[in-house]
């Protein structure tokens, strides 16, 4: 583990044949020097933790993104130009699935960090696992309910209403299919790499977004759905 | 080699990974403990509604949705007062002011442009 930045960085390195005698040299220098193991771990521990800052500032801009059409859909939102209003449109009962559906991957995916960091690679893989199947289970809910309401003439372009809600609730939709990407290529690197620092850094910049999107659709639920059907 | 040691020991509990944010020092009991306030601070406004429950609702509602943003924040993102995550903390809170200016200013602005702006309005204030 002390060695492990040293020999990635060598490694990599070495791969391109010109640089061999370069990595060669620069590692045997750093082992002489009795702070090469410190400075090497200080180093990457810096790293991770701009790393993580850096993905923290992102989802804060992510934040005020949302916060911009979280304020639009509550301007327009009791405009219907004689088009569905919301109580007329949502199926709570559907939305509590979806919710749930959010709410258990956002568990399963601190169990993943948690199996990260005990350093069991295949029970980090398989609690991402679960977290991509729930998140596909509240993606293909939204799905079927978005195309339910174009086919009854309630799309996005019925109503400013419509407008701001397709406009909110797929921007968050569209952040969810990321983030599954995202976690199908960190499963694949997982299986491949296993549990290196770099992967590591970005597992731990995926499980910061997922919560980070559980926390939007709180905002979504309440303030849509459950404010929709009480209009 | 004795410094590199110990900055090892040191660092060695921790795993030497993800040492600050998102992860670390997080335990199982953190997690199941917010799961399940998250769970039942989603069930209760669902079931308010659901119910056609009493008026002033929608305050309720609003208070369960920010101790629920509250509870993933601290129980999901672990952010907590300690020192290495000033700059976390700090983003955070300046985007929640940031966020309450965008809303709460965007309401505000719209709703007294919509009543200013509403014909029957019109009529009675202009004299």
């Amino acid at each position: 583990m002390s060695n492990g930045p040293v020999l990635v960085q060598g490694g990599s390195l070495a791969l391109k044949p010109g640089y061999a005698d370069h990595a060669a040299d620069a590692l045997r220098d750093l082992r002489q020097r009795g702070d090469a193991v410190d400075f090497a771990v200080e180093h990457h521990h810096d790293v991770a933790s701009t790393i993580q800052l850096g993905f923290w500032i992102y989802l804060m801009s992510d934040c005020l993104l949302f916060a911009g059409l979280f304020a639009t859909y509550a301007v327009v939102q009791g405009h219907t130009a004689g088009g569905p209003a919301g109580s007329q449109l949502f199926d709570l009962p559907s939305v509590l699935i979806e919710t749930m559906f959010l709410l258990f991957s956002s568990f399963t995916c601190g169990l993943a960090t948690l199996a990260m960091n005990a350093n069991r690679a295949r029970a980090t893989v398989g609690w991402f696992a679960v977290t991509f199947l729930l998140g596909l289970g509240f993606i293909s809910m939204e799905v079927r309910e978005f195309a339910h309401m174009v086919a009854i003439g309630a799309g996005p372009a019925r109503s400013s209403f419509l407008s701001g809600f397709f406009t909110l609730v797929a921007t968050h939709g569209l952040h969810v299919t990321c983030g599954l990407i995202f976690m199908a290529v960190m499963m694949v690197a997982v299986l491949r790499k296993g549990l290196t620092e770099q992967n590591r850094a970005r597992l731990n910049c995926l499980s910061l977004f997922w919560h980070f999107l559980d926390i939007i659709w709180v905002g979504v639920f309440s303030l849509v759905y459950l404010f929709g059907v009480m209009h | 080699m004795n410094v590199a040691n110990e900055a090892v020991a040191v660092h060695g509990p921790h795993g030497g990974h993800g040492t600050h944010g998102a992860g670390h020092g997080a335990t199982h009991k953190q997690y199941v403990i917010g799961f399940l306030l998250a769970l039942v601070m989603t069930a209760v406004p669902f079931a308010l509604v659901m119910s056609h429950a009493v008026a002033g609702t929608p305050l309720v509602i609003a208070g369960f949705a920010v101790a629920q943003i509250v509870v993933h924040v601290v129980y999901f993102l672990h952010v907590n007062g300690s020192p290495e995550q000033r700059w976390n903390l700090t983003a955070l809170l300046y985007t929640a002011v940031v966020v309450c200016i965008i809303i709460g200013g965007s309401l505000w602005i719209m709703h007294h442009l919509d009543v200013n702006m509403m014909p029957g309005m019109m009529h009675g204030r202009v004299h």
